[in-house]
């Protein structure tokens, strides 16, 4: 392997006087699944938004390995090329569809979007594409004309994988994927995300407060607590193993799967 | 042909300026003219001043046309296509009273064309100028309500979403049901609202040897498309843009080429059609 | 055949002259003085004048006369008048510290230096219908406790910020005002031009957007630090002179609202302000423009933008009557062209449907 996909060094955040993250460094590789495990108020979802150029860090940085244009620093790009680089090469799945979604638009527009951002002016292929990813993210064809209005919450996370990976990202970044959907619904989302992120050789950051979940989808976990990676390792051998008390902590406050 | 140019005689009005804005207002409508005509379809914001008229009536397109207007000029105000619409009346009779300009009903003989939901059907020339009066001068607006918003997307030229609502018009409808306002491409670069225009009229739009003026009071916006500018109106590959087609033609002229005004004739629903511009139906009978 | 509707232009002049027939009335009853528009209709010309902006009370009695009583109207026809006025340039900043106040309340406490003076207010009237009104006839004047013009009158508000407990008002360093008037409102825009818009803005809307954020769309838990409604001396510098001189008084109600406190873990928490100003006597505005202010400072004081009254973009877009009047009014213009496109196309859309019911339901037959 020549590089790591996405670096963080040192990565700090603060609001006003309160630390939301810091000293956060680690790599991710090609193909590479990396958890961020820690309960509500430990940084994660603030250290997730620094790593996706959605908020500005106050110290440290954030490089990636960029298809074409060799390795960039996330925070000095342009917003234009952040943007563009967001819409391209990376994917954001939210925890709400509903943050992640035009809800006021049929299912086929919002796969096809990123379709036509980046210039595709056939109607007939975008719908095309669209079907088609409808059909890998297990949702009927025959709701491609519906909006996700009508959708249920599973559908509505699927459809948001869907919109994200139709442009073929090379990096997803996830908060919560299955967070509020029901038990049976979350493992069928789960194990979709498990066979996409394999088959189209995805990195992935993923946050969740669930270790089931970080368990089932991640190679390698980073724990954190009051804004500090307390932990770090391959997932099996943080969950089977905890070194840090507060992991301990984390890992016998969930019952045996 | 006799001449058809009017001239208001009464006096200019003592209490204001020539052609109602004070000087210094003329010239920073000026500035954002000439900006405007430099970077074709971009909005330049723009001290909009309070005019006589409600906002919604015209203020914009008043406004361009006070700052532009000279005692050489001879002005066409046109609304719906027509020049004696009340609205077309009203602003024609405001520019004569205080800015004692000639006007006319000749789209041929006009320097200046103020019009409110039509281009003329007579082609324009070399040295004229259309002044349109945009409501919303925002493209995105009803996709993206924020103005903060809207600013990055055109700046970071990212139109995704404009072509996300066509996709859906033709999902629900089978075609790009879309059928004024209809959004175009300026010069390769911005996405613009040409004003509430029928589609039909956006083929004259481009490279259009006249200067086209948009003028929105309300909002504080103006925008122009230079002399020979490429227009493109969005569409798809596979569903081409087209304009609207009547199988009647005019019942006056008997034109088969111009947009055509529907009118009720009687009260079983008889309907009769006519050209909506009336002073190319009239020079052709 | 049928003839093109021609005649605007004469149907126009009847029109107006229509206008001025109605304005008129019955002309066996006396015609309107302005000085009456002026002395008996005074908080409509106050209205007037704030929304306005331009403090002329015979100006606002022409227009509100001219007007028929339309108070939009009027400021439509105010600031249309406004617009072409020669600017000499600003004021100095009023200083109402020095107002000779005829009414000054305060909510948040009992007894302020200066007291609390009831001044003319509706608020005890028992809004019972007056038939001595509807009766000629002239009242005895009320006696008028004569005014102290030689103590400022110290600001509520002024008293809890010496001790830390409220914020201290914005710095004076904004540096020249900007005018709303010359230049477009740029989002997001300063807090003094929000405050320019709220000022100009509808009484109505702000008032119902005042509303509800007591009503829990974004609640920030006001009171009334103070109200004053008096007279203040207005200076400007002319550039000829090089310092101020007083060119005049006027009118104004002024309210110093005292809301939810902030801070953190580190920061002592402190009282907020909201701010309203409006010429004349109008506590109805100030109030609502106060309650606004502070609703919009949400983002800067770190609170969650949630409610309408707290989105700057929302509220300072649709603040104004004369805009908003303006655009749902053009509707009644000719929309004949735009409407003959649509029908086109919804005539299409309908044939392509029938065509689609009859050629499913001649399939079904022929099963």
């Amino acid at each position: 392997m020549s590089a790591p996909l996405l670096s963080a060094r040192d990565v700090g955040k603060r609001f006003g006087g309160r630390i939301a993250c810091r000293d956060v460094s680690f790599d991710l590789w090609p193909g590479e699944v990396l958890g961020i495990v820690g309960e509500s108020g430990s940084g994660k979802t603030t250290l997730l938004n620094c790593l996706a150029g959605r908020l500005v860090p106050d110290s440290g940085s954030v490089t990636y390995e960029t298809r074409s244009a060799g390795s960039v620093d996330v925070h000095r790009l342009s917003e234009a090329r952040r943007r563009l680089l967001a819409r391209t090469e990376w994917g954001f799945v939210n925890q709400d569809a509903r943050e992640g979604l035009r809800m006021g638009v049929s299912a086929g527009a919002n796969i096809g979007e990123r379709l036509m951002a980046v210039g595709a002016r056939h109607y007939g292929e975008i719908r095309g594409q669209a079907a088609d990813w409808m059909a890998r993210v297990e949702i009927d064809i025959e709701r491609l004309d519906d909006r996700p209005t009508s959708y249920s919450g599973g559908m509505r996370q699927r459809l948001q994988i869907a919109r994200n990976l139709v442009s073929r990202p090379r990096l997803v970044f996830m908060d919560e994927p299955t967070g509020g959907l029901d038990v049976s619904v979350q493992a069928r989302i789960l194990d979709l995300l498990r066979g996409l992120v394999e088959g189209l050789h995805l990195s992935v950051v993923l946050v969740t407060h669930d270790l089931g979940v970080a368990r089932l989808l991640t190679h390698r976990l980073m724990v954190m607590q009051g804004g500090s990676v307390v932990e770090q390792g391959l997932t099996d051998q943080v969950l089977d193993d905890p070194q840090h008390p507060y992991t301990q902590m984390l890992v016998s406050s969930i019952l045996p799967v | 042909m006799p001449d058809t140019t009017i001239r208001d005689t009464s006096s200019q009005d003592a209490a204001y300026n020539y052609a109602y804005l004070d000087e210094q207002t003329k010239r920073m409508i000026r500035r954002a003219i000439l900006k405007a005509v430099a970077v074709p379809g971009y909005q330049v914001p723009f001290g909009g001043r309070e005019m006589p008229l409600p906002y919604g009536w015209g203020t914009g397109g008043i406004q361009v046309t006070a700052a532009l207007i000279g005692r050489d000029d001879t002005l066409k105000v046109i609304d719906q296509g027509a020049d004696d619409t009340t609205n077309a009346v009203s602003i024609r009779r405001f520019f004569a009273r205080v800015a004692q300009v000639a006007t006319t009903t000749h789209t041929g003989e006009a320097t200046i064309i103020q019009t409110r939901h039509r281009v003329p059907e007579t082609p324009l020339t070399d040295g004229q100028i259309l002044v349109f009066q945009v409501p919303i001068p925002e493209p995105l607006r009803m996709l993206e309500p924020r103005e903060t918003e809207t600013r990055t997307l055109h700046a970071l030229s990212e139109y995704g979403v404009m072509q996300v609502s066509l996709y859906e018009s033709i999902a629900r409808h089978g075609r790009i049901a879309k059928t004024y306002n209809y959004p175009v491409m300026v010069n390769g670069r911005y996405i613009m609202s040409p004003s509430p225009i029928p589609k039909f009229d956006n083929p004259k739009l481009d490279r259009s040897p006249a200067l086209q003026l948009y003028g929105a009071g309300r909002e504080k916006r103006i925008y122009a498309v230079p002399p020979h500018t490429p227009v493109k109106s969005l569409d798809f590959d596979d569903h081409p843009f087209e304009i609207e087609t009547w199988t009647e033609c005019c019942a006056l002229c008997g034109s088969t080429e111009s947009f055509l005004d529907e009118m009720i004739v009687d009260d079983t629903g008889k309907r009769l059609f006519v050209c909506s511009d009336t002073d190319y139906c009239e020079s052709r009978r | 055949m049928y003839v093109a509707v021609k005649g605007g232009e004469t149907a126009i002049a009847h029109s107006l002259d229509l206008v001025a027939d109605k304005r008129r009335g019955d002309r066996d009853v006396p015609e309107l003085s302005l000085d009456q528009i002026d002395q008996q209709l005074g908080l409509a010309v106050d209205r007037v004048m704030t929304e306005g902006s331009c403090y002329d009370r015979t100006l606002a009695a022409l227009a509100i006369k001219q007007a028929r009583g339309d108070l939009i109207e009027a400021i439509f026809l105010l600031r249309a008048y406004r617009t072409t006025l020669p600017r000499f340039g600003a004021s100095e900043p009023l200083d109402t510290t020095r107002m000779v106040a005829e009414r000054r309340i305060s909510s948040t406490f009992k007894d302020v230096p200066g007291g609390q003076v009831l001044g003319p207010t509706y608020d005890y009237t028992h809004r019972l219908l007056d038939f001595s009104l509807a009766a000629a006839g002239e009242r005895a004047e009320a006696p008028i406790a004569p005014a102290d013009a030689t103590h400022a009158l110290p600001r509520v508000g002024d008293i809890l910020q010496r001790d830390g407990l409220l914020e201290p008002p914005p710095s004076r360093n904004h540096g020249e005002a900007r005018d709303l008037t010359r230049d477009p409102l740029v989002l997001p825009a300063s807090r003094p031009l929000r405050l320019q818009n709220l000022a100009r803005g509808d009484e109505g809307f702000l008032l119902a957007l005042g509303y509800s954020t007591q009503r829990g769309y974004g609640n920030n838990h006001p009171f009334v630090g103070e109200i004053r409604y008096g007279h203040v001396p207005v200076s400007f510098v002319p550039e000829e002179l090089g310092f101020a001189i007083e060119i005049g008084e006027i009118d104004v109600t002024e309210c110093d609202m005292v809301n939810q406190f902030a801070g953190s873990h580190d920061v002592p928490p402190q009282f907020t302000r909201g701010y309203g100003l409006a010429f004349g006597h109008a506590e109805r505005k100030a109030m609502a423009m106060a309650l606004v202010d502070r609703a919009l400072r949400a983002e800067e004081l770190g609170e969650a933008v949630t409610s309408p009254a707290q989105d700057e973009e929302f509220v300072l877009a649709h603040s104004d009557n004369v805009e908003a009047s303006g655009f749902v009014q053009h509707l009644k213009l000719p929309h004949y062209v735009d409407f003959q496109s649509e029908l086109v196309v919804v005539r299409a859309l309908r044939a392509e449907v029938e065509k689609r019911l009859e050629q499913a339901a001649l399939a079904q037959a022929a099963e």
